[in-house]
């Protein structure tokens, strides 16, 4: 029986925490569920706690991808064979988890992402800016790291245990999921993407104002470029 | 020519930039590894300031012929530059061993509420 552990990271998540962690237990409830509280000025940690999750309380804020690492560390202490990451804002549908599970089962990935442009069947239509940008990084991504992918802003995800230890080891501090894309890629992990459907936001705001998206834009880029010029060791269990 | 003045103005300048350096390393404000730039900005500008001849010529190399003292200013602005630019990978550094360090407290903070729990299911038991 493998273990699996939904990595949940949260900052200010006090509308949506309580549900997510209740549908994931709902989904399956052998999986343990680890909030990483990114510092909330709210009660996000004690409703997760509540809900039956095991929260991690980072002492100040250090950005989404530092707090997804946080439930990567604890996955890799803990021994799980697969992490999953799902929002703390609820967009992201555990009902979906399945789907991304199949490749993990069969062996064909080490790293899954849940995709809103694998095919057309996804509801999702970004505002053209928010597209363009998408299909860019995907393009860029795909390019610099061989293999084609079709979302690579989705933070929907599910590793096992060699994705753990890169991920663990490895993780942008912030606006993190393209990076760690390539990042995957250029490591040598086998990643499969497949269609989901991600869920309106229920509460709070995205993280990515049109004000900071200039920066989100310049500092993606850059990562990318620098990724691509990295090397990046070989990690056991990783193919290709 | 360099005038006399600027010379000796420079020389003062790179000798109290330098006594103040020691100074903060001596009382224990300034660690080694962050003054080595600065003393080695000090040096190189005293040396630009009091050997005249020195100056002159390598104005002359970068055909700076009519006021070789601005030599003293772009080798300042340079050496500034490195200082910034070395403080900038300590910040990104710091930066990532901060996190680190968070990312540790958060999980070690959690296991050890873990075990105060089950501390207290075996003496009820």
């Amino acid at each position: 029986m493998k273990r699996v552990v939904a990595v949940v990271p949260a900052w200010n998540e006090a509308g949506a925490i309580g549900r997510v962690v209740e549908e994931i237990h709902a989904f399956d409830s052998a999986f343990d569920v680890v909030v990483v509280d990114d510092a909330s000025t709210d009660e996000t940690a004690d409703l997760a706690e509540r809900a039956g999750a095991t929260v991690v309380r980072l002492p100040f804020n250090v950005g989404i991808g530092g707090a997804v690492q946080t439930g990567f560390k604890y996955a890799l202490a803990h021994d799980y064979d697969v992490a999953v990451r799902l929002d703390g804002d609820g967009q992201h549908d555990p009902g979906e988890l399945q789907k991304l599970f199949h490749p993990l089962e069969r062996g064909e990935a080490h790293l899954v992402i849940g995709s809103r442009f694998v095919d057309q069947s996804g509801s999702y239509r970004p505002p053209f800016a928010r597209r363009m940008g998408i299909r860019i990084f995907a393009r860029l991504v795909s390019l610099l790291g061989g293999q084609r992918v079709t979302d690579t802003t989705s933070g929907f995800l599910a590793i096992d245990r060699t994705g753990i230890e890169l991920f663990a080891a490895e993780y942008p501090h912030d606006y993190p999921e393209v990076e760690a894309t390539l990042v995957a890629l250029r490591s040598g992990l086998k990643l499969v993407q497949v269609q989901v459907d991600m869920r309106e936001r229920e509460t709070g705001s995205s993280s990515i104002t049109f004000v900071r998206s200039l920066y989100y834009i310049v500092k993606v880029m850059l990562a990318l470029l620098v990724a691509s010029l990295r090397r990046y060791p070989r990690l056991e269990g990783a193919e290709r | 020519m360099t005038p006399l003045r600027v010379s000796v103005a420079g020389a003062i300048a790179s000798v109290l930039l330098i006594l103040v350096v020691l100074e903060l390393i001596r009382g224990r404000r300034l660690k080694e590894r962050y003054a080595l730039l600065w003393l080695a900005t000090g040096a190189v500008l005293l040396v630009l300031s009091a050997w005249r001849d020195a100056l002159n010529t390598i104005a002359g190399w970068f055909g700076v012929t009519s006021y070789p003292p601005a030599v003293l200013f772009a080798v300042a602005t340079l050496f500034i530059l490195l200082v910034l630019l070395h403080y900038s990978t300590v910040l990104s550094r710091l930066t990532d061993e901060n996190v680190e360090l968070a990312q540790r407290v958060a999980l070690l903070e959690e296991r050890v509420s873990g075990l105060g729990a089950s501390e207290r299911l075996k003496r009820v038991d």
